[in-house]
């Protein structure tokens, strides 16, 4: 479904060339609700922004869905983009539209017709459960609100993989779970292939399939999520799950010898 | 007061109005041209066209620069080519328009600006065009400051009409220098002054009043 081959990405600062990836390879595949993890700064937001474009990179090929987005500009780029749905940690609705005009949005832009575009809107509505809230503006909502507008206008029009840069960083635990299973949810009932990105451990266990692990700008691992638990390799990996273990130990164990000394 | 006050003064504040209305209406348009070039083809913009951006950035600046009275006198063949005369409220018209534009193109650029790169970012995974940015997304979310602008350049054309007037534009600021300077007249002056304070008020009102209606209805509170 989407193939990435020998990316590059720098970044010119004052002191010079900064590398932001190095020779990425990696292949999802269609179905997959594939996870990306890394510290900060490790690229994977970088990455992420790459797959549609967002970020140019240096050289390199992506091919998403058999089409070579690298080799895209203009209008082709555009029409590629509306088959690629994304999703944002700050959710970057526009305020100055309602919940209805944002997930109307990428069908205007498309050009479809008014008709079929209110049939559509009211359709995803349905699906991220906001039909009551169609005349309200973004200001108006809570943040799992805003995620799921955002994750309805990116599937609005029925893409056919869905990019999620951080999608649920800026939101509270249980936020979180509820957006993470209608990520699920879409991506059973749509058939639609998942990537996101993320810092944080328990996203990656609660939905993804398979994984990769960036680090300094390289995947230093990759496979099914399962895996990265029971074997980590590398570094990042190995700290990530030595993190998670360490904050259980400390919770239980004190609790569990009865020792409150 | 003497009898004729009543008459000058309504003519002055029929001309200043009709100055005020059309000098805005060209300048905004013409300025809102200028400043989405300026947001647009700046390196990094959604149209990027770097030679461009600074050949527009420069004239702007050029016309900024300078006197506007100074501005006018440079202008005076260009209305007589225009409108056929450099007399009377009309020709200030050009005059007003094209010195202002300039500054609204400045006023509407960093409106503009202010739109955060996430919602443009969002619009371009979306497949939205460098056109359906600029008047779907930038435009409509800088709608209260671009309003607040606007109010600001319009106030400031008022006050350019004043200037206007010392050069045969017609209007309450050439009523105040011909009559109220020239002639003596203290009643006329002082009418003149309060009427333009009156006017410069209610713009400032009337802008105010719709930038907060636009930001009540999208940020109201259930």
């Amino acid at each position: 479904m989407i193939t990435v081959e020998r990316l590059n990405k720098t970044y010119k600062t004052a002191k010079g060339r900064i590398t932001a990836l190095e020779n990425i390879d990696l292949h999802i595949r269609k179905g997959d609700i594939f996870g990306i993890i890394g510290f900060s700064g490790a690229g994977k937001s970088t990455l992420i922004r790459c797959l549609n474009r967002l970020e140019e990179p240096d050289s390199g090929r992506i091919t998403i869905g058999g089409q070579e987005i690298t080799s895209l500009s203009g209008k082709a780029l555009r029409q590629a983009r509306q088959k690629i749905g994304m999703i944002f940690q700050q959710f970057n609705l526009l305020d100055a539209k309602t919940v209805y005009d944002n997930v109307a949005f990428p069908l205007t832009v498309a050009g479809w017709p008014r008709a079929e575009i209110r049939t559509r809107v009211r359709e995803i509505l349905d699906l991220v459960q906001l039909s009551d809230k169609e005349k309200m503006y973004p200001a108006q909502l809570s943040g799992g609100q805003k995620q799921r507008v955002g994750i309805a206008r990116a599937l609005a029009n029925d893409p056919d993989v869905l990019l999620s840069d951080e999608a649920t960083s800026a939101l509270d635990p249980e936020t979180t779970y509820s957006i993470l299973e209608l990520l699920k949810d879409i991506n059973r009932q749509l058939k639609l292939t998942i990537v996101l990105i993320t810092h944080e451990l328990d996203v990656l266990q609660h939905i993804c399939n398979r994984m990769a692990v960036i680090e300094r700008g390289k995947i230093v691992e990759t496979g099914t999520v399962d895996k990265l638990f029971a074997h980590p390799e590398s570094e990042t990996a190995r700290r990530f799950v030595a993190i998670a273990r360490m904050a259980y130990a400390n919770r239980f164990l004190p609790q569990g010898q009865g020792a409150a000394t | 007061m003497r009898s004729d006050l009543p008459d000058l003064l309504w003519e002055g504040l029929r001309e200043t109005l009709y100055m005020v209305f059309w000098s805005s209406l060209f300048a905004t348009a013409l300025g809102l041209l200028l400043g989405i070039v300026l947001v647009a083809a700046e390196k990094g913009g959604v149209l990027p066209a770097p030679l461009f951006h600074k050949i527009v950035g420069t004239a702007i600046n050029t016309v900024r620069s300078m006197p506007f009275i100074i501005l006018i006198i440079l202008l005076l063949p260009l209305s007589r080519l225009v409108v056929g005369t450099t007399l009377g409220p009309t020709a200030a018209i050009v005059w007003l328009s094209i010195g202002a534009a300039p500054f609204l193109a400045r006023i509407i650029e960093t409106s503009l600006k202010e739109v955060g790169a996430g919602k443009i970012e969002a619009a371009k995974s979306v497949g939205a065009s460098p056109a359906a940015i600029v008047f779907r997304v930038l435009i409509p979310e800088a709608l209260p400051a671009l309003v607040r602008g606007m109010t600001i350049a319009v106030i400031a054309i008022t006050e350019f009409t004043a200037v206007a007037g010392a050069i045969g534009a017609g209007g309450l600021g050439s009523l105040a220098i011909r009559f109220g300077y020239q002639r003596f007249r203290e009643d006329i002056l002082f009418a003149t002054v309060a009427l333009i304070v009156v006017l410069v008020q209610i713009i400032q009102w009337s802008g105010d009043f719709a930038a907060r209606s636009i930001e009540r209805r999208r940020f109201r509170q259930e």
